[in-house]
Parts: C-alpha cells; structure tokens; sequence
C-alpha cells in the first residue's frame, strides 16, 4: 500500500505539468480537460495526503479558469482541509471558499475544523478558516463560530483582527443574533489606533450603514473623529459614504460635517477623494450652498479633463446634482455639449441624459432641432439613444412641455425620416395619442401623415412600418383637415402598400373606407347644394342652406349619437366610463360644423368632388383591393370584402342615375345620401384617449362567471371567429341583391341595406377603435430601397460640434417672450391616465438585524421599532457626541457657536448627562448577561443541536411574515370551510 | 458588499483568474463573463473605464495584454477602485517582478491569495503592499 502511493506520488503530474501540457496540447482543449479530470478523480481517492492535495489543487485550477464542475469532490475537499500540514490544509481551504455554497451538503461536517482552526495559535490557519467564513458562512455556522468570531475581535494580533472584523459583515447577515454578542467589540475597534484595524471596520460600517442608516446615528461622533483626524484615503472614502447616509437622516449631523467634508475638497490631492467629498455633498448635503458651489467647481474641473475617467465622473455628478440643482449643469453646459461629440458612447450618453434635464419649454425646440441635426450624423446606436431621449422628454406627462404642436408633430415626421430610426413603435404611439388628445394638432398631423404616406421610398424600410401605420390612421380619422382627400387616397391605394405586414395593410384598407365615405358625403353635399342654387325644386328636408343643414345634422348626429352609445354598450368599456354620450354629440356637433367649414373650403377652391373624379375612385378601389379578396390575412380579407361591397353599391346608385329621369335620379340619391350620411355618422364619433383603469370600472355583471382557466374559452372562440367571419362573406352580396331590386323594395332597402351596412361597419370600426395599433411586430422585408433622407457627410464633425455649442448656447439663453400661439388644450382624462404606479411596497428590511443593533446600543429593552426608540436614540447620541467633541479641543469653538444658536435642547440633555452615563453602565451589564445567555444556548445546542436550529430558523424568519396577509389567507380558508359546510347541507338535503 | 468579482482576462478572452464574493453558479459565472468581455473589449483607450452592466457597475483597466475587471455596487468609488486596481498589479509585480499573464497561469494560488488578503466580503481591509505580500512570502518559505 506504502508502495503503490509512492509511486502515485512520483508519477503524479504536479499541477505546473498539467497547466505546461495543456498549452503544449494537440489534442484540443476539452478533450485535454476531460481527461485531465479523469486523472484527477483516480488521484484524489489516494490515501496519499500529499498526492490527494495536488489532485485537489488541480482540480481547483480547472474548476476557477476553465469552468469544471467539482461539486462532487466536496467531500475530498473537507479531508484535505482537515489535513495537519498547512500546505495541505491551504489547498483544501482555497478550494473549499471556491465551491463551496449554501446547498453544499459537507458544509454540516466543517463547523468542528473551522472551530479548531480559528482557535489554533498558529495566525495564518486563522486566517485560512475566517476568510473561508467570510465567503460560505451560513446560519448554522455563523451561529456556532460566533463565540470564536467575537474572541478573535479583539486579538492583539492585527493581521488577524482585521479579518476577523471584515468576517463579522457576513455573520450579522446570516445570523442576526450575532451583534448582541459582537457589536460593542466592534464599535471598540472604531477607536483602535491601528490604521488597518479603523480600514476594516470602517468597510464594515459602510455596508451595514448601506442597509439601515438609521440604527448607525448613534455612532455619529466616531465617525465623525475618523472624518476629522484619519489620513487615509481608502478610510476616508468609507467615511463619506456612511455620512452619505446618516447626514439626510439627521440635519444637525450635516452641519457638523459640512465644514471637514469642504476641506478635503480643497485641500485632498486625491481625486477619488474629492470625487467622493463632490458626490457625498451632491447627494446629502445639497442644501449647504458653499458646499455645492464648491463642488460644482471641482465639477467643472472634472469635466473637462483630459481623462475620460474625470469627464464620465464629472458628468455623472452633475447627473445627481439636476434634481436640486440645476444651475450647475446650465452653467457647465458647454462642456456637456461638446461631451455629445465624445468617442465614448458612456459619455455621450450621460451627456445626452444631462441635455434633456436642461430642456424646458422655452427651448425645447431648439434643443430638440440641434439634436436632431446631431443623430443624423451619428452612428445609429447613439442616433436612436437621441431619439429616444427627446421622444420621452416630450412626451412626459403628456407633453407637459410641448407648446407649439404643430411644430413636434412636424418634428415626428422628421424623426420618421432619419434613416437611422428605429424608434417606429414610440413615434406610432405618440401621433396616434397627440390625434386624439390634442384637437388643434389634427391638420398638421394630416399634412405630416400625408408627407410620409405619398412616399413610396419609405414603404420599404421595415422600421418605418408602424409610423405608417399610424400615419394612415391619422389620415382616416380626420380626412376632414386634409387639402385633398384624393391624393391621400391615392397615397393609401399605392401598389407598393403590398409591401406592408397584414395588420398594417389593414388598417390603410379601413382608412380607404373613412375617405372614400367623406368624398362620397362631399360629393352628395355639393350636389344637393348645387341643386339649390340651380334649382328650387328639390325636395325640402334634404335641400336646405348649409347652415340649416347643419342644424338638422346635428340633431341627426345627436339621435344617431345616442344610438351608436346604446349599440357601444356591449363592446365598449371606454364609453360607459365616462358620460361619453354627451361628450360625443358634442364632438359631433362640432366635428359637423368643422366638416361643413372645411366642404365650403373645398367647394370654393377647387371643385374636387366632380363626378367624374368620383367614378375613378370607385372603379380604382375596384381594381386595387379585387385581388385582396383572396388575401390570406382575415383582416385584410374581410375589410377589403367590405369596401369593395360597398362600392359596388354606391357605384350602382350613382352610374345609373345620369341616366334615368331626374324623379329616380332624386330617389336614388336620397338613398345614397342616406347610406353615406349613417356611414358618415358613425365615423364621426370623436375617438378619444382611453383610460388605462377604464376597463376596471365595468362592473361584472351579475351571474357572470369569470373562469380562470380559460382554455374552454379558447375553443369556443376559435369556433365563433371562423362562423363569423364566414357570414360576413355571405352578407356582403347579399345586401347588393336586395339593393338591386326595384323602388317598391325600397323602403325595407333604406332599413335593411344601410343598417347591414353600417351594422358591420360599426363592428369594424369598434374593432379599430379598440385594437387599432397592432401590438406584433412587422414582418421582415428587405430594405433595398433607397432612404428618403440620406446621412449628410461625416467629414467635419469637429466644425459641426462648435456650432452646436454656439447654437445650444443661443437656445439655451434665449428665452422666448413672446408665444405667438397659446397652447392648445391637451385633453386630459381624470384618473389613470399614465399607468397606474404600483404601490411602492416597503422594502423587507433586515428588521431583525437593525433591531439587534439597536437593542445594543440604545439597550433599549422593548422596541427594536425605530419610531418607538428614535426618541432616546437622539438623545444618547447627543451626550455622545457632546462628550467626543468636547474632548476634541478643535472643535470646541465650533461646538459652542452651535450651542449658542439654539440653546435649549442641548442644555435640557446635558442636564441629564449622568442619566446617560448610569444608562450606559446599565447597559454594559447586560452586555454580559447576554454573553452568558449565549455561552448557555451554546451548551444546550451541544446537547440538542436539531432543536436549537429549529428555533433560529423560527426567529429568523418571523419578523419577515406579514400579519395581514395571515389575515387574508385566514379569511380564504374560513371562506373555504363555510362553502364545503353549505355543500355538506346541499347533500344532505338532496339525500 | 462593495466588490462583487474580481476578474482577470487575457486579450483573446479567456479568464485568467475568477474570484467572486457572492456565489453564482458555474453557468452563471460563464455567462456574465462572457457579458462583461464582450463590452469590455471591444473599448479603445480614448474611452473611460467604467461600464453599466445589469445592476453591477464595471471598472476596468488594462495592463499589456491582461484586462482587470472589477464588478462593483453603484455607489462604489470608481476612481478608488481603479486605484484597487493599480495596487493589485503593483503587489504582483513586486512579487513576481514584472508580471505578465504566465505568471499568474503558473501561480494562480497565490494570486488568489493576494486578492484575499486585500479583499474580504468584498470590502478592502489591506491596502498595504508588504503587509499584503508577508505571509505569502512565509508561505512560500515553509513549503
């Protein structure tokens, strides 16, 4: 056996070997390290102690640079480390904290050896086993080391006391009970005069005050010598951060420490510490002027230097500065718009980030103009990081900031141009919102959308759909504002629209339908009021003056109004969530009167609604949307199938009646006014923005059951779609018969054929409404087309960015006197308008750790809650403090000048000094208490180990558990309990 | 916890040395430092040393052809941990004597002890170069 390890060992490759065969290996890598893990699995089963730590130092190796599973040596591991050489024992402990986790199944078997070694006289076994603690304590180990932990807290030996204290981070993590035992040895180290031992401490109290600032106020005047007297700056940086978090929470702390923190500032070579002193008085101390301006200045500093580094930083000050401060990023300006042109996008985008903080709706404009000259050149990276900056900032708040509407929605199309964009969903969303929001944006948006839709280039750029989309969407909606609907509509018609995924497809064949209905309607108006200026006869309801015409349409409007919100009930939550009745046939109202403005317009300029131009229109919706009906999309089916029903209708109507007598000629036109008018009606219910709770205020309905499983519902679904869809196909043609007939039909014609219609096109139209915008996304097409607006060169980016300054700096001091127009009104709903914020649910805070804190320093016996023991908290503080300060003859001058500003509290407290001073003592012998207590719990778990876990775990974990949700799965189960009883009652009775 | 990982990568990408003080499983270390290689190397010098990666914030620097990476929390000091990293190098060349990637393939023990002296929980409890490098040089004697 002696033997056969000897010769283990001799042959065994050292784990220099395997790292110089594995460069040298021609074999390829992973198979090299399989087999390599192989060799090691053989060599580790060795009872060899020598051979056995070299397999584990090997396996440890491959594990950390090459990814090797060695969870299943764990157990070799233990062995190793329990091994009497240190050599040995420093392998097993290096790759103990390398695998090692929470689940590690040996972890039970160590807490003896950890015991041992970090009570051995021997300083680096100690430190072996704390900084294997400081990686894989858990609660049980943290719980049994403790009383090791708390004696190595105050070794002599500073090598290993250090440690000890960064170890004690994890065990108040892990098991909160520990600071009872540990925290005032640790406070005690805050006074050590070693600066190693004040380093780690210090790092310490950083993490924990990070967690629960407000259990460390007490400790104040300790962190406030090491602020005044350390020289260290690692130290030094800590401190600030801890202050960081103390200083919000207690006022006069800030203005204690206001005046070390500005003197670092000036007098610290280290840049990391005035970076530190800069952020510290940026974020907690905001409210010291000197303070800020002091900063500010090192800011600017920062920020045009010539490291990258600085600039970043510098930027990112000023990021956190913006909420209080403004002024010192309006004042740096320059040299954050110069950062625009940076080569590091980090710093671009801080920079844009500081930009759009800067902008208010004086400038926005202008702001908004540079930058986007500036994402034209841009990489498209950054181009969109722009866009997406300015589209955000203006949209916040519903475009709390934008004035002049006319110019963003021009701003919009321009965006949608930049070749570079991909920000189609954002902009598709907003046009869509500022139609329906903002009344006097709607010709604009008509001229925008009708730039961007006559353009055939840019059907082909597959980011450019949903603009699209959007854009004629805007153009159905409001074809009322357009110059001329025929030029949209040949936009709409273009061949290339094939092009298009479905759903958009769809949503330009309905928009088709909205112009195609307001020609019509046009062309019907001007015939009849072309009839009354020829001729008087012509029959009375229909042919009255315009302003008389309106009248009666209004009223129409209103009926119909009425009757579209009965019809709405069904589908349309939005309607019933607000007394949309009235609000629509007020809209309508206007609308109509608009729409009646806007036909004189028209009919004064250019007669564009001839019958001629008419009948072409027709023939060409034929002709482009004949082919669709064998469309494989439903959507664009069975809107294209609609459409080209209805002509076939209208052409009817109108191509037969230049032929026959003037008397059917009359007839035939009143029905078709009357289709077109119903049509038209239902078109001009004005659409408005939807309130994102507005689906929450339909009340279920009584004896509606709400399944949460819905897979039955699916199929039944699948059923009803298809047989819908189907009959929609077979009553198209069926109008068309019944239209087809002779006057005596009629009368049913004008109800059945118009209703049909309309029916159906209310249908489409709720479906619009309701899920207008697509949510997929569009379909790949390859972009071979050339972009509308192509990239200006590249070549002086250095010239361009000076302007920029010089132009941003116009923009950014003029202030605009004088608005030309006022804003217009931005229709608001109530409530829900953004998305409903969930409520911000309080952290789960380590309860029972801050409250462990605070039971030992305030010795406060009842409350480990913060709002019970704040109270004397301050006080104990206070004497603390007072009594630190004045042994620190520094300071003293300060002190009084305090002292005498505001005289009575302080004075109140240091007549109770010595109450203090007895509570202190009171405290310290308790401290013992608790440590006996503890040396006690520690015998009985020897002898019951399972129970006492038991019972932490329990601790552990209470505070965490919520009473009121007890509460409510109590209810649920009482709830439960009742149903099954009334069940057990039904049964009995049926029996 | 302030330092999250440490890494060291070589220009081609492959770790070097991993040393993490919260626990990731393997896939997850594997995964995150492919993450943080790709962002990071693609940088040139002009640019800062600092990236945005999920929650962590990473600084880094080159030295020849090794890359020292640091993940740390969001209000971590930058500019401290870039003189982290600084120290780190120093302490290696003062043991190695001008390091460069080999040394720490062949001595990857002992570079991970460094790191551990300097750094516990991921705070740094030793900044001093002969205070870090003692025991080591101890270890190296006794064995």
């Amino acid at each position: 056996m002696a033997g056969s390890s000897i010769m283990e060992n001799l042959f065994q490759r050292s784990l220099e070997d395997m790292i110089k065969s594995m460069r040298l290996q021609l074999i390829g890598e992973t198979t090299f390290i399989s087999k390599a893990t192989e060799e090691i699995r053989r060599e580790i089963k060795s009872t060899d102690q020598q051979t056995k730590s070299t397999a584990l130092q090997k396996l440890s190796y491959l594990s950390a640079v090459h990814g090797v599973d060695m969870s299943w040596a764990s157990f070799h591991v233990v062995e190793v480390m329990s091994s009497s050489k240190f050599a040995h024992k420093r392998i097993g402990y290096h790759a103990a904290s390398q695998s090692f986790n929470d689940d590690t199944p040996v972890l039970l078997l160590i807490t003896n050896q950890l015991r041992k070694d970090l009570s051995s006289t021997n300083e680096f076994e100690v430190s072996l086993a704390l900084n294997l603690l400081s990686r894989i304590a858990t609660l049980d180990l943290a719980r049994d080391l403790t009383p090791e932990v708390f004696k190595l807290l105050s070794t002599t030996k500073v090598f290993v006391r250090k440690k000890a204290i960064a170890v004690v981070l994890r065990v108040f993590d892990k098991y909160p009970d520990a600071v009872r035992v540990c925290f005032k040895r640790l406070v005690e180290n805050l006074e050590s005069s070693d600066p190693l031992v004040v380093t780690a401490v210090i790092g310490v109290f950083c993490e924990l005050a990070a967690k629960d600032p407000r259990s460390y106020l007490p400790l104040a005047p300790e962190f406030y010598r090491i602020l005044v007297d350390s020289k260290n700056n690692w130290v030094l940086i800590k401190v600030l951060k801890v202050f960081a978090k103390l200083a919000p929470l207690e006022h006069r702390l800030g203005k204690r420490i206001v005046e070390p923190v500005c003197d670092h500032m000036r007098r610290s070579g280290a840049k990391s510490l005035v970076f530190e002193c800069v952020r510290t008085v940026l974020t907690s101390l905001s409210d010291y002027e000197s303070a800020v301006k002091l900063a500010v200045e090192k800011v600017r500093e920062l920020v045009v230097d010539q490291d990258p580094n600085l600039r970043y930083l510098g930027l990112h000050a000023l990021s956190v500065a913006v909420p209080k401060h403004l002024w010192a990023v309006l004042e740096n300006k320059e040299a954050v718009v110069k950062s625009l042109s940076d080569d590091d996008l980090n710093i671009k985008i801080e920079s844009l980030r500081l930009l759009m903080a800067m902008v208010s709706e004086s400038h926005v404009a202008d702001i908004s103009r540079v930058l986007l000259n500036y994402a034209l050149k841009s990489d498209p990276g950054f181009c969109n990081e722009i866009l997406d900056s300015i589209l955000r900032t203006c949209s916040r708040n519903l475009y709390e900031i934008v004035v002049d509407f006319d110019w963003y929605v021009s701003l919009l199309g321009e965006m949608a141009t930049i070749p570079n964009c991909q920000k189609g969903e954002e902009i598709e969303t907003q046009l869509v919102d500022i139609g329906m929001r903002v009344k006097d944006a709607r010709m604009e948006l008509v001229r925008v959308g009708r730039d961007l839709l006559i353009d055939p280039a840019l059907l082909g750029n597959v980011h450019l759909h949903r603009i699209l989309c959007a854009a004629a969407w805007v153009a159905g909606e409001y074809v009322e504002f357009a110059s001329n609907p025929f030029e949209l509509m040949d936009a709409l018609l273009q061949p290339r629209t094939s092009l298009l995924p479905p759903s958009i497809r769809a949503v330009y064949i309905n928009s088709v339908l909205k112009i195609l209905i307001f020609c019509l309607d046009c062309y019907l108006l001007q015939n009849d009021g072309s009839g009354s200026l020829y001729s008087g006869n012509l029959e009375g309801e229909q042919s009255e003056l315009f302003s008389a015409k309106n009248d009666t349409e209004a009223t129409k409007l209103a009926t119909c109004g009425g009757s579209n919100y009965e019809q709405d009930v069904g589908f349309n939550p939005r309607n019933i969530a607000d007394s949309s009745e009235d609000l629509s046939v007020e809209n309508g109202i206007d609308r109509v009167a608009t729409h009646g403005k806007t036909f004189t317009s028209t009919l004064v300029a250019g007669k564009n609604f001839l019958y001629e131009s008419i009948v072409s229109l027709l023939n060409r919706i034929e002709l482009i949307f004949g082919p669709l009906i064998t469309n494989q999309d439903v959507e664009v089916l069975e809107r294209a199938q609609n459409i080209l029903s209805l002509v076939q209708l209208i052409k009817e109507e109108i191509i037969d009646n230049s032929v026959q007598s003037v008397d059917t000629v009359e007839k035939k036109d009143t029905r078709v006014s009357t289709i077109i008018n119903l049509m038209r009606d239902t078109f001009t219910t004005e659409l408005g923005p939807v309130s994102v709770s507005a689906q929450g205020r339909v009340a279920v309905p009584e004896g509606l059951v709400l399944k949460e499983n819905l897979d039955e519902l699916q199929a039944i679904c699948g059923d009803t779609e298809l047989s819908s869809s189907s009959s929609f196909a077979t009553g198209a043609p069926h109008g068309i018969t019944i239209s087809d007939g002779s006057s005596s039909n009629l009368l049913q014609n004008e109800e059945l054929g118009p209703l049909n219609e309309s029916t159906s096109l209310i249908e489409h139209r709720k479906r619009h409404g309701l899920y207008y915008l697509p949510s997929e996304k569009s379909e790949i097409v390859p972009d071979e087309y050339p972009r509308a607006n192509d990239p200006k060169s590249n070549s002086n980016i250095n010239d361009e960015a000076a302007e920029l300054v010089k132009l941003t700096e116009q923009s950014l001091m003029k202030k605009r006197t004088n608005q030309t127009k006022p804003r217009p009104v931005v229709v608001k709903l109530d409530d829900g308008d953004l998305a409903p914020i969930s409520v911000k649910r309080p952290e789960p805070r380590d309860d029972s750790l801050s409250g462990a804190i605070q039971d030992v320093l305030l010795g406060s016996e009842s409350g480990p809650s913060v709002s019970q023991s704040y109270p004397s908290n301050k006080s104990s503080r206070k004497q603390k403090e007072k009594k630190k300060l004045s042994s620190n003859g520094r300071s003293e001058m300060k002190e009084n000048a305090v002292d005498s500003e505001k005289p009575d509290p302080e004075r109140a407290n240091s007549s109770s000094k010595n109450h203090g001073h007895s509570k202190e003592r009171k405290h310290r012998g308790k401290e013992k208490i608790v440590e006996g207590e503890e040396r006690d719990q520690e015998g009985k778990k020897k002898s019951g180990h399972g129970r006492g876990r038991r019972k932490t775990h329990h601790r552990a974990k209470s505070p965490l558990s919520d009473p009121t949700h007890i509460l409510h799965i109590k209810q649920v189960q009482k709830s439960y309990v009742e149903t099954k009883a009334s069940l057990n009652t039904k049964r009995e009775e049926e029996k | 916890m302030g330092i999250r990982f440490v890494l060291m990568v070589n220009k081609q990408g492959q770790t070097r040395l991993a040393q993490y003080y919260e626990y990731l499983t393997l896939e997850e270390r594997r995964a995150l430092e492919g993450e943080i290689v790709r962002k990071c190397l693609a940088r040139n010098e002009q640019q800062c040393s600092f990236v945005e990666h999920r929650n962590y914030k990473i600084v880094y620097r080159r030295y020849a052809s090794l890359f020292f990476l640091v993940g740390v929390d969001d209000d971590e000091n930058e500019l401290a941990i870039l003189e982290f990293i600084h120290l780190l190098v120093e302490t290696m060349d003062r043991h190695f004597g001008n390091v460069c990637e080999l040394d720490i393939m062949f001595h990857l023990e002992k570079a991970h002890f460094m790191l551990e002296e300097m750094v516990m929980n991921g705070c740094i409890v030793e900044t001093n170069k002969s205070n870090i490098l003692t025991p080591i040089q101890l270890m190296d004697k006794t064995s």
